[in-house]
């Protein structure tokens, strides 16, 4: 087992008149897997094929193991990397995929066998060895490109959103799969992905990108719960935008005093909070001044768009088995529970809603 | 109604076979009346005397020096046309793809220039280079391997562009380098392997184009098959005659071969994604 430290250091890149990277700094711990989450055009897959040598980089310094590789080619770097697009070799088998790259390094036939076969099973596809990539589904595939990147014993692996061509079902069992994979082979993971929800469950910790710098990074909970800005508190995770007034160290929202997250930095007055519907409580009262609009189903929990006077719609997650109490147009009353709250002065701080999954409000 | 469509049916299918029949009367004609001529003995009888001797190597060398002087240019002609030809354009296809593709239309460009110049023209300018080449590697046959290399890039341009872009080039070379590749690597065991029948296309078409090559090589006063087949025509009718049917022939059948590996390879592709 080889764990190695990583760090990335002032890393520019500019392509034409797009500022792909600007001063990146990341560290990864031995053992680590780190993921990187942002926007598409954030910066994130430069990072990644910088690390594996693909790209260079305009400035800054890049540590794998305490040595610069700023002047190693890709093909010295030592780097498994699994790619979105399929990338296994369509005239090889799934075993001799995953022997190529013992092969360029003058194993012995026996042993690189061995090693390809025990990787596919690690894999969980080892039925499969003689197959071809076309004979695989996609899911298959993706195994097959994590094992021919871990046979050769990286000092660092790098998943270039590897889940992202997959359907719903297979990614989110492949993305387990990878966490207990890196766990059991202990090797420094950087994985870049644009889905908050395979970022919170994979990574140990998480790195939120915006316009080539880290936002914010730290554990999955800590992004999650105190994010550092409001385009964290909006990128990651679903946020009401709600109108409030900070004032006396809360901000005052919907008749709530909420605490602010440690670390705010918004002069009192009118500003925008974002409050998570999870923190949102609704409950049907017939002189509350919300209107029920409309609900969505989502197994075991639902969620609810209220709406309030002054054009405001507050979305709220509620357990599925009180949906039938608030049909549409039930008037509700809106409760809000006092968690530490991000507030916003400007509301373009925030992250495009069309890039991601937040609610649009 | 079901009636009518059979009979559609039936009718499609008389008319698929009157064409064929018609085109394939066209083609096959020329290429019997030449067999026969070749076959016509003293007197009108049937001999294979002029085979015989064309499949006699020794003897037809001895016979027809001009004509076997060509054969062997042509052959010559044939193999270093077709590894120039990929030797030049593969890596610098797959090279403009990866690094440089904003070129991409320049190549293509700059490729298919060659099919619209007439062969005659491309004389006139070919022949002062051809004073230099001559200056420098001799004024052998075999030089002509330059020109056919340009009246081929058209073709074999076409035939590996069409491979390429059936591949994700981009994305396996990237595969490859990170597994420890270099790029004679890269080209070698992954990047080749999977346009195989597109490089194999692009030689089968630089071979039937070089065996067929006349204007370039007469007006050059170069020796090749076809001026061989024109000179051996003044003197020897009936030999010519079966050397050009040969040549016609193997020239089928390369492009039958080709259009089968084509075939092969969807086929290939199509159960592949089928299971």
């Amino acid at each position: 087992m080889n764990s190695v430290a990583v760090r990335l250091e002032g890393l520019s890149r500019r392509f034409g008149a797009v500022q792909a990277l600007d001063g990146l700094d990341l560290d990864l711990a031995p053992g680590e897997l780190v993921a990187l989450l942002g926007p598409s055009g954030c910066g994130k897959t430069t990072a990644l094929r910088i690390l594996a040598g693909l790209e260079d980089a305009d400035s800054g310094r890049i540590m794998v193991g305490g040595k610069d590789v700023a002047n190693v080619p890709a093909n010295r770097r030592d780097m498994g990397m699994v790619f979105q697009a399929y990338s296994l070799f369509p005239h090889l088998t799934a075993l001799e995929n995953v022997e190529f790259g013992l092969r360029l390094r003058r194993q012995a036939a026996a042993a690189r066998r061995a090693r390809a076969h025990e990787m596919l099973e690690l894999v969980g596809i080892g039925a499969h060895a003689t197959r071809y990539p076309q004979q695989l589904s996609g899911g298959q595939q993706q195994r097959v490109a994590l094992a021919r990147a871990l046979a050769i014993q990286p000092q660092v692996l790098l998943l270039d959103e590897p889940l992202s061509a997959l359907d719903a079902k297979v990614r989110v069992q492949l993305r387990d799969e990878i966490r207990r994979i890196q766990l059991e082979v202990g090797t420094t993971t950087l994985f870049v992905t644009h889905d908050q929800e395979e970022a919170l469950a994979l990574a140990d910790r998480v790195g939120v990108m915006r316009a080539g710098r880290l936002e914010q990074i730290g554990p999955p909970e800590d992004v999650y719960r105190s994010p550092a800005t409001p385009f964290v508190a909006d990128f990651v995770g679903l946020s009401n935008r709600l109108p409030g007034r900070v004032g006396d160290g809360i901000v005052e929202v919907l008749g709530a005093r909420l605490p602010l997250v440690a670390g705010t930095d918004v002069p009192d007055g009118p500003a925008t909070a974002l409050v998570r519907p999870e923190s949102v409580d609704v409950t049907a009262d017939p002189d509350g001044a919300g209107r029920v609009l409309a609900a969505s189903f989502l197994g075991p929990m639902a969620r609810i768009t209220v709406a309030l006077p002054g054009d405001t719609l507050v979305v709220a997650q509620v357990a599925s088995a009180r949906l039938a109490d608030l049909p549409p147009e039930t008037a509700v009353r809106v409760d809000l529970r006092p968690v530490p709250v991000v507030v916003s002065g400007d509301r373009s701080e925030t992250a495009d809603p069309r890039t991601h999954s937040g609610a649009e409000l | 109604m079901a009636g009518l469509v059979r009979r559609r049916v039936r009718r499609q299918r008389i008319l698929r076979w009157v064409v064929v029949t018609v085109l394939g009367v066209f083609f096959l004609l020329p290429l019997f009346a030449m067999l026969e001529f070749t076959t016509r003995g003293a007197g009108g009888t049937l001999t294979a005397e002029t085979w015989r001797t064309f499949f006699d190597w020794r003897q037809l060398g001895e016979t027809y020096p001009v004509l076997w002087a060509g054969m062997k240019a042509s052959f010559g002609l044939v193999i270093l046309s077709v590894l120039l030809t990929l030797l030049l354009l593969v890596p610098t296809v797959v090279w403009v793809r990866l690094r440089l593709p904003r070129l991409r239309r320049t190549v293509e460009f700059i490729c298919l220039l060659p099919l619209t110049i007439p062969a005659i023209v491309l004389v006139v300018g070919l022949a002062p280079v051809y004073a230099w080449v001559v200056y420098f590697v001799g004024g052998s046959s075999l030089t002509l391997t330059f020109a056919y290399t340009i009246l081929a890039l058209p073709f074999a341009y076409r035939a590996i562009d069409a491979g390429l872009s059936a591949i994700d080039v981009r994305t396996l070379t990237e595969a490859a380098r990170g597994l420890g590749a270099g790029w004679a690597t890269v080209m070698w065991r992954v990047v080749l392997p999977n346009m195989r029948s597109a490089v194999l296309s692009a030689a089968f078409i630089t071979v039937a184009l070089v065996l067929g090559e006349f204007t370039i090589a007469s007006l050059l006063n170069r020796q090749n098959l076809q001026v061989a087949i024109d000179q051996l025509g003044k003197s020897s009718a009936t030999m010519s005659i079966a050397v050009s049917l040969a040549a016609l022939v193997l020239a089928f059948v390369l492009l039958l071969l080709l259009s089968f590996a084509g075939r092969g390879l969807r086929r290939r592709q199509r159960e592949g994604s089928a299971s």
